[in-house]
């Protein structure tokens, strides 16, 4: 593998990860528990899609095929995406909506942290940029998973549902492969185990907090790497693409 | 002379007489004239104010102007683009490419003082210092001024607001609601 086929990996992995997540909270536009949470997911959903097009965008220039970040978006299939599994898990209630986000913000943040050292400068500059963003995303879920968490018996039954349902995509989001090894010489990457020390670190203090239970159980789900993904993304990917597939090549 | 040398004639003529029309300007000027165009949300402050143009120079006959975005996903860039074009066509360049770079990250820490003001009287409560709100980060509070009536007893609604780059904030002694421009 060449560090310009690895590059295109990792970058189809940052950026499928925030599109589909992207798309995902974008589902909640208008259906919002209340007003100001519906903007406040509204806005993170802008940020992430924002994220994908620069990072996408790049993508496609390492790719060096001429596909834009419109063709990767809109024209592959679910087992060429490599979005982690936990950012296409269904929104489900709020309580599931706020944990999958929450355990996955503190993963972005500590990862384009890092990311922000990248000896690629596209790299760093996006992380640079998008790590900003990640802060405000975070210090937002904390603040639910505490209302929720530590608030009504039903508001704490539905958090420890989905804390039980999505423990088990967080795994995932730390395993390497080739591509990392690669990446991680060249300075590009950043190890993810330093990344998972920081991630436990951060949120088990958070969970204890708003009074929930990290479950017991020690399965971990996988399998995105190789576009191996759950019944959920082809689903999501029917409705995100549809439009963009009915009008071949349409131009506003 | 043949029919399609006169036309072809004709067309070299006017087309000399359309590289003449396009005024001797320089980058500098075109930087400063492109100062006419406004936020798309915040009319009254320009988008060399905000800092989102970087630069403007020119790539052979292409006339190449750098912007950056403000937010990842801000729709406004778009709009922006289109209104550089157009702008631009206004003073007879055509052959114009935009730009989005991301480094070095937009900051709020590039809105002029004067720009500030500018939010001020429009309504918008503007950036504070970005010293002191990214210790918001870590959970301090801000000390804003409603820009209605200046109070300082405000309560903040939610961290996000009508665009991605502002705060929702109320007032509680003119019970006005109002936006705050969040550092980043």
């Amino acid at each position: 593998m060449t560090i310009q086929e690895a590059k295109f990996q990792y970058l189809l992995r940052l950026g499928d990860s925030s599109l589909i997540i992207g798309h995902r909270l974008s589902e909640w536009c208008g259906s919002g528990p209340i007003l100001e949470e519906d903007i406040a997911l509204i806005n993170i959903a802008l940020d992430f899609v924002g994220n994908a097009t620069a990072i996408l965008g790049y993508a496609a220039t390492v790719e060096g095929n001429g596909r834009t970040e419109d063709d990767l978006a809109f024209l592959r299939g679910e087992r060429e995406f490599r979005n982690l599994l936990i950012t296409e898990q269904p929104n489900g209630d709020y309580a599931a909506t706020i944990t999958r986000q929450f355990l996955y913000d503190v993963y972005t943040y500590y990862l384009y942290e890092a990311l922000k050292s990248s000896k690629d400068e596209t790299i760093a500059a996006l992380a640079e940029k998008s790590h900003k963003e990640i802060t405000y995303h975070l210090r937002h879920t904390t603040e639910w998973m505490y209302r929720l968490g530590d608030g009504t018996a039903e508001s704490h039954e539905r958090m420890q549902n989905a804390m039980n349902d999505l423990w088990m995509f967080t795994g995932e989001m730390f395993d390497m492969d080739e591509v990392d090894a690669l990446l991680i010489k060249e300075g590009i990457a950043p190890d993810l185990n330093a990344i998972k020390e920081k991630w436990e670190a951060h949120v088990k203090p958070v969970i204890a907090e708003a009074t929930l239970q990290i479950p017991s159980y020690n399965f971990k789900q996988k399998g995105s790497r190789e576009g191996k993904h759950s019944e959920h993304l082809g689903f999501l990917l029917a409705e995100m693409q549809s439009v963009h597939r009915s009008f071949p090549g349409a131009k506003w | 002379m043949p029919q399609h040398d006169k036309l072809s004639n004709v067309f070299v003529i006017l087309n000399e007489v359309k590289n003449l029309m396009i005024p001797n300007i320089t980058t500098d000027q075109l930087f400063q004239f492109l100062s006419a165009i406004p936020d798309p949300e915040i009319p009254v402050i320009n988008i060399i104010e905000l800092g989102i143009l970087r630069e403007v120079k020119w790539d052979g006959e292409t006339c190449t102007v750098v912007i950056t975005p403000t937010y990842s996903g801000c729709p406004a860039m778009k709009v922006i683009e289109d209104d550089i074009r157009i702008k631009l066509k206004e003073i007879g360049i055509e052959n114009v490419k935009v730009d989005l770079v991301y480094t070095p990250a937009w900051t709020t820490d590039w809105i002029s003082d004067e720009a500030k003001e500018k939010l001020w009287a429009y309504g918008i409560a503007p950036p504070e210092h970005s010293s002191v709100d990214k210790g918001l980060l870590t959970g301090k509070v801000r000390h804003l001024k409603c820009p209605q009536c200046g109070s300082e007893n405000v309560s903040m609604i939610s961290q996000f607001g009508s665009t991605a780059c502002k705060a929702l904030y109320r007032c509680n002694d003119c019970r006005e609601p109002f936006d705050y421009f969040k550092c980043i």
